[in-house]
């Protein structure tokens, strides 16, 4: 089909039909040979496997019926996707305070630069030593425990585990706020600082500045960022596991598993799992896609 | 600004910094106290003489570099195609470039080892699946490292002026395109290295000797050596990125001195 259409595509041109322009497509055949063989043929065997009967291979739903009447799968999601919120919005609220803080906050210059190397080098510090991080700093005897000990307070015993939700959602931060810095500070630096002039003239006050001007303008990009952060925990495997070991109830955890060992003792459930994963993120990336569309209409 | 802002401001930049340095600062401290209550290197030195730690870096080391070379192989002729001949394919081959930031690495590797662990299939245990792998991994930085370098330039008048002097392809590609692009292809370059050094899930689950596996591991056997270990990747990614920040700046300079 691609054959085709370049050389429908070249056949009307002014220039004489040169036999050696058809034959450009053949250069980039390395690429699409190596990423279907690589990418997109172990990606579809994961969709197509979930429609299959493990045994016969016939097609059937019933890979996607189990899954959604197994509690402990739907659990999983459940899990996945509320850490991946929590640690989305919350790193996405925190990350547009500090990028707006350092470009538009009145700091020193230098601290922008600086900021945007480490988001740079932090957004990349995840998984296992990232988690041996934090159990450094905050596991019952980290070193900050034992200085919040040391001023009276014990955070465990205020019911805070490292290990559980919260804990897991305080270490996924340290990754997704730095995220938030990178892709939302285009759009800071795309607010006029006319737009805040032009308000101040009609008199309008700080808080209508933002109500009225730079928040609308600002929110699809926001929550387009927002979008990647949540793909970007609920995807993240290594931390999870380096932190607790395997014992918190994640897609990707489950996903593991059932890679290392039938645990599910059902093939067919697991690529269904896998495959809902996908379509969660094809649906986030979507929705980012969409929001970034509307961000262009006003910031160039 | 008001003064208010300001202040506003610091608060958050300072948190961030907290954020930022407490935990690298409590694992270094946790990383000197390997001997019992004085603060030393001890836990530095046990991690440099573990064999396995000689022979998990350095073959994360051989896999980044192999990951390079396939990466450099494949996608800086195909960017450059793209470019110059078959703007047609511009969309999938973007599309394609970007789907492993869609596909988690969990999810990428169950199809992997599934597709390859069955005949007439059977290539799960071989090195160079691993080495696909991270180049997968690492395509979204690497093409879009590349494109944007070759953005820069003018790929189309710089091929048919060298062309036209009678050049052939390999001094095109080689003396003409490639210099112009060093720059993007080595930040793409250390880009993949970072991230085929850090990588845990591909290598855990190709089985195949690696930095992160074994890092995991030791974090379930000892105490200050994963630490120490955890200091030492931190600074890796620091010196990657890092090294991107200067070359990248280098150009900046490179190219306001050419005009």
């Amino acid at each position: 089909m691609t054959i085709s259409n370049v050389v429908k595509q070249d056949a009307p041109s002014a220039r004489p039909a040169s036999r050696k322009f058809s034959w450009a497509w053949l250069g980039v055949m390395p690429f699409f040979l190596f990423t279907f063989l690589f990418l997109l043929y172990p990606s579809s065997t994961i969709a197509i496997r979930s429609f299959q009967d493990s045994k016969t291979h016939a097609f059937t739903f019933q890979n996607i019926l189990n899954l959604l009447h197994s509690p402990l799968l739907i659990n999983a999601y459940s899990i996945s996707i509320r850490i991946s919120l929590v640690t989305s919005l919350g790193g996405g609220i925190f990350g547009f305070l500090l990028a707006y803080s350092a470009i538009r906050g009145g700091l020193p210059r230098f601290m922008r630069s600086s900021l945007m190397t480490f988001c740079g080098v932090a957004s990349n510090f995840a998984g296992v030593p990232l988690a041996f991080a934090f159990i450094a700093l905050l596991s019952p005897t980290g070193m900050l425990t034992n200085w919040l000990r040391a001023l009276g307070y014990n955070p465990y015993f205020h019911g805070f585990t490292l290990y559980t939700f919260w804990g897991l959602s305080l270490v996924y931060l340290y990754f997704q706020f730095p995220l938030m810095v990178l892709i939302i500070a285009p759009a800071i630096d795309g607010l006029r600082r006319e737009w805040l002039e032009a308000s101040e003239n009609l008199g309008a006050s700080s808080f209508q500045y933002w109500r009225y001007v730079a928040f609308p303008i600002l929110l699809p990009s926001i929550l387009g960022s927002m979008v990647l952060l949540f793909g970007n925990s609920f995807g993240a495997y290594a931390t999870a596991f380096a932190l607790t070991g395997g014992q918190i109830n994640l897609v990707t955890i489950v996903i593991g598993s059932q890679l290392r060992g039938d645990v599910l003792g059902d093939q067919g459930l697991g690529y269904a799992l896998t495959l809902g994963m996908v379509v969660i993120m094809a649906v986030a990336i979507a929705g980012y896609t969409i929001l970034q569309r509307r961000t262009e209409r006003w910031l160039k | 600004m008001k003064r208010g802002g300001v202040i506003w401001s610091w608060i958050w930049t300072i948190l961030g910094i907290l954020y930022f340095f407490l935990p690298l600062l409590a694992t270094f401290m946790f990383s000197l106290r390997a001997k019992l209550g004085v603060l030393s290197f001890k836990a530095y030195e046990n991690v440099f003489i573990d064999p396995q730690f000689i022979t998990s870096f350095s073959a994360s080391f051989i896999w980044a570099i192999f990951t390079i070379i396939v990466g450099v192989l494949i996608f800086v002729p195909t960017a450059y195609w793209v470019r110059l001949r078959v703007p047609q394919f511009r969309a999938p081959v973007e599309f394609i470039t970007l789907l492993p930031f869609v596909i988690p690495a969990i999810v990428y590797v169950f199809g992997l080892v599934r597709t390859y662990s069955q005949p007439p299939l059977l290539i799960v245990d071989s090195p160079a699946l691993l080495v696909a792998g991270y180049a997968v991994l690492s395509m979204p930085y690497m093409y879009r490292a590349v494109d944007t370098g070759l953005r820069s330039i003018d790929v189309q008048t710089l091929t048919e002026a060298a062309q036209s002097l009678g050049a052939s392809w390999g001094t095109v590609l080689f003396r003409i395109i490639l210099p112009n692009i060093r720059i993007a292809i080595l930040s793409g370059a250390f880009l993949s290295f970072a991230i085929v050094m850090g990588e845990y899930v591909l290598a855990q689950y190709l089985a195949k000797p690696a930095f992160a596996p074994y890092l995991s591991l030791l974090i379930q056997n000892k105490a200050y050596e994963p630490a120490a270990l955890s200091v030492l990747s931190f600074a890796l990614t620091w010196a990657c990125l890092g090294i991107i920040q200067i070359v990248g700046r280098g150009q900046q300079g490179q190219f306001a001195g050419g005009h």
